[in-house]
């Protein structure tokens, strides 16, 4: 049995287990087994986001289920190059998911444009337009980098104060629009 | 047939049908037909009787290009001119065909061919985006690659990109700081891809 910081304590006995621990760890814990990504890519790294959601990676093992709408996702997955046209779509997508929401930017051309950097078309990274929390090298990543990416998002999860940030009493991620400036229809 | 005897068939047919022969250009085919020439020769059609040489060269049964292989555009900044270019070819002769046109760069507009062969219609549009050839006749010149309110046509040589595009800059010196994300302006309030000056949607259908 041990403890570190906020993560509950979880015990397995003959008669059912249970779990001990500050409320916010047990919410993380549901949280980082849930995070469900919007089935979304724009240049061929989509391919291997679609091979990590198969049965050979598996992707569902760890909770990282697709979504086909924003609206029920948590993570957007930037699996692709960007063009100015498509960054509109982007951040669209990105304002339709609900709070907290998580952005991985894939491979090399999500990251900083990649190979496409020279074009006039190609948006030069992700995070000029969203806000990105990891990245992910690779043209394109494996499967594996994938999914150790999203691992990595899983512990950022598993550190959020995000009961006091749900109660106000810590102010969520900084966010780049303030309300009222967009979305007002 | 050698390439040269083809050549010169297609430019007799289409003399026949326009009235006035169009020249030859680029590499001359060897005549015997034995080295390889540097590249395709072409015909060079007065950019008035551009629509008019290309339904002939589909019509004419002799001739029969009845597929668009390409349509595409050069810059010449040096000689005041932009070309178009159109590859053809003939699944009736087997035979392919290299169609050219100079527009002057100033202003450059040319006949559509889009009711000649259907596949020119992208291809027209792309001209218009990163050319800025503009298509008389086509029946729905909007860009094809970039957003509308892209400024100018980016394949012309002389095009400087802008050091951003509604707010998000187009060099990546550093990652964006909230506060120049909040200043992006690229999502417009209203509707998604309609710049705010209430100009065109850009074609997206909407989200
Ligand atoms: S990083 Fe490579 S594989 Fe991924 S979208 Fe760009 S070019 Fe394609």
């Amino acid at each position: 049995m041990s403890a570190a910081g906020d993560r509950p304590i979880i015990e397995a006995g003959p008669e059912g287990g249970f779990a001990l621990g500050p409320l916010d760890g047990l919410l993380n814990l549901a949280r980082k087994h849930s995070l469900w990504y919007l089935l979304f890519g724009t240049a061929c790294c989509a391919i291997e986001l679609m091979q990590t959601g198969g049965p050979r990676a598996d992707a569902d093992r760890f909770g990282f289920l697709f979504r086909p709408t924003p609206r029920q996702a948590d993570v957007l997955i930037l699996a692709g190059t960007i063009t100015y046209r498509m960054a509109s779509r982007i951040r669209r997508l990105h304002e339709q998911m609900a709070e907290p929401r998580y952005v991985i930017a894939m491979g090399s051309c999500a990251n900083t444009g990649g190979l496409f950097q020279g074009s006039y078309s190609v948006v030069k990274g992700g995070d000029l337009i969203v806000p990105v929390d990891v990245y992910i090298p690779g043209c394109p990543p494996r499967p594996e980098a994938l999914l150790e990416g999203l691992m990595l998002l899983q512990q950022k999860v598993e550190r959020e104060p995000y009961l006091r940030k749900i109660r106000g009493e810590l102010p969520l991620p900084a966010d780049p629009w303030p309300a009222g400036k967009e979305c007002k229809e | 047939m050698s390439p040269a005897e083809e050549l010169a068939t297609c430019q007799a047919a289409l003399a026949g049908a326009l009235g006035e022969a169009p020249t030859v250009g680029g590499a001359a085919p060897d005549p015997a037909g034995a080295a390889a020439p540097a590249g395709d020769a072409w015909l060079e059609v007065p950019a008035a009787r551009w629509r008019e040489a290309c339904r002939a060269a589909r019509d004419l049964p002799e001739l029969g290009f009845d597929f668009l292989r390409s349509l595409a555009g050069v810059d010449r900044p040096e000689a005041g001119r932009i070309d178009v270019v159109a590859h053809l070819f003939s699944y009736r002769h087997r035979r392919a065909l290299v169609l050219r046109t100079s527009l002057e760069r100033a202003a450059p507009e040319l006949d559509s061919v889009a009711q000649v062969w259907p596949a020119a219609d992208w291809h027209e549009r792309e001209l218009w985006d990163l050319l800025g050839v503009r298509l008389r006749g086509h029946p729905d010149l909007r860009r094809l690659l970039l957003p509308e309110d892209w400024p100018g046509h980016p394949l012309r040589k002389d095009w400087q990109e802008p050091a951003e595009y509604r707010g998000i800059p187009t060099r990546r010196e550093a990652r964006a700081t909230a506060g120049e994300l909040a200043k992006q302006t690229y999502l417009a309030p209203r509707g998604l891809g309609r710049d705010p000056a209430g100009g065109q949607p850009d074609g997206g259908g909407g989200a």
